[in-house]
């Protein structure tokens, strides 16, 4: 699908002193973000080819509600998440699209996406999109009607 | 004219049934444990063993905080949580963790030298209460047994400790 940039407002985030995730969502190029009304409207179009999803949060909400066809890969700030989205990506062509997200918490809080991003970045992933969740997956995605699937 | 009545209505119904279906996935979601309901009995092993049963807790206030160890909100309020537990003898916090893996749960206890039950939960839990789709989410449960607020996201502990103070002076709590 196509994935256009988009702004927008996060708050800027100040590590403080024994934080074990110092990054933060905050750190992901603005230009890098989508916005959950446009991902969902590319989903639900016939004709815009679909990126891969990945959910890179935990797997409780994962099991509750996704967006279909996403794929469960473990907390993008843990090294078995890190891992497991290396192994995963690591033979596809690296202009293909792909979109991260994760919903866990606040948008300025969330620990898992920029390691995410970063690494498919490191990689040399060149169409890679975070969805921008501002407060977290129900508030932002459920609740608004966006599709959702559960199961594991 | 008669052609068209049965197409049409057969649109109608599969558009209305579509609706409901949408509507009713999303209620799974979204609705439980609100405000006034007895708060869903369950019954879990805590990371030291002991079982954790909720009516066990009739006749306190119940705080349950649902919660990850990466999750930073919650590493910001369970310092306030300790706190809490510590100088109020009639509240009775617990934590479910919805961590992936116990194995970081246990550090954490240890790290922040946790004073009340923590366990680890699943998506069936979660979902008995309305659905966790974000973390923290906190519970207030009064000494009946019933839901009194739902907080999603990082507690603010003064609006906490309030309706904490509230909840003591009223329905069946213990006296201390």
């Amino acid at each position: 699908m196509g994935v256009t940039s988009v702004s927008a407002q996060a708050t800027m985030r100040v590590p403080k002193d024994g934080d074990l995730h110092p990054a933060s969502a905050s750190d992901v190029p603005l230009g890098q973000l989508i916005q959950p009304e446009e991902l969902a409207a590319g989903l639900r179009s016939a004709k815009s080819p679909k990126p891969l999803l990945f959910q890179i949060g935990f797997r409780v909400l994962y099991v509750q509600a996704h967006i279909p066809g996403s794929e469960y890969v473990a907390a993008g700030s843990s090294p078995t998440g890190a891992q497991q989205l290396r192994e995963r990506v690591e033979k596809l062509p690296r202009d293909k699209a792909i979109v991260l997200y994760c919903g866990c918490c606040p948008w300025s809080h969330c620990p898992n996406v920029q390691p995410a991003y970063e690494l498919l970045h490191g990689m040399g992933f060149t169409n890679v999109k975070v969805l921008f969740i501002a407060h977290d997956f129900g508030t932002d995605w459920v609740n608004k009607g966006y599709p959702v699937e559960a199961g594991q | 004219m008669k052609n068209w009545t049965i197409p049409i209505v057969l649109i109608v119904v599969c558009f209305a049934a579509y609706l409901v279906a949408r509507h009713h996935r999303r209620a799974n979601l979204s609705s439980g444990s609100q405000p006034g309901q007895l708060a869903p009995e369950f019954s879990l092993k805590d990371l030291r063993g002991q079982t954790i049963n909720l009516v066990d807790y009739r006749g306190k206030v119940l705080l349950l905080n649902f919660w990850a160890t990466w999750c930073e909100p919650c590493r910001q309020e369970i310092p306030e949580f300790i706190q809490l537990q510590n100088t109020n003898p009639n509240l009775q916090i617990v934590g479910i963790s919805l961590d992936d893996s116990e194995e970081p749960v246990h550090t954490f206890y240890n790290q922040f030298k946790m004073n009340y039950p923590v366990a680890v939960g699943d998506a069936g839990l979660a979902r008995r209460y309305g659905g966790i789709l974000g973390l923290p989410v906190t519970f207030l449960i009064d000494c009946d047994g019933r839901v009194s607020v739902r907080h999603i996201g990082e507690v603010q502990i003064p609006e906490v400790t309030e309706e904490i103070t509230s909840l003591l002076k009223s329905g069946s709590c213990l006296p201390r």
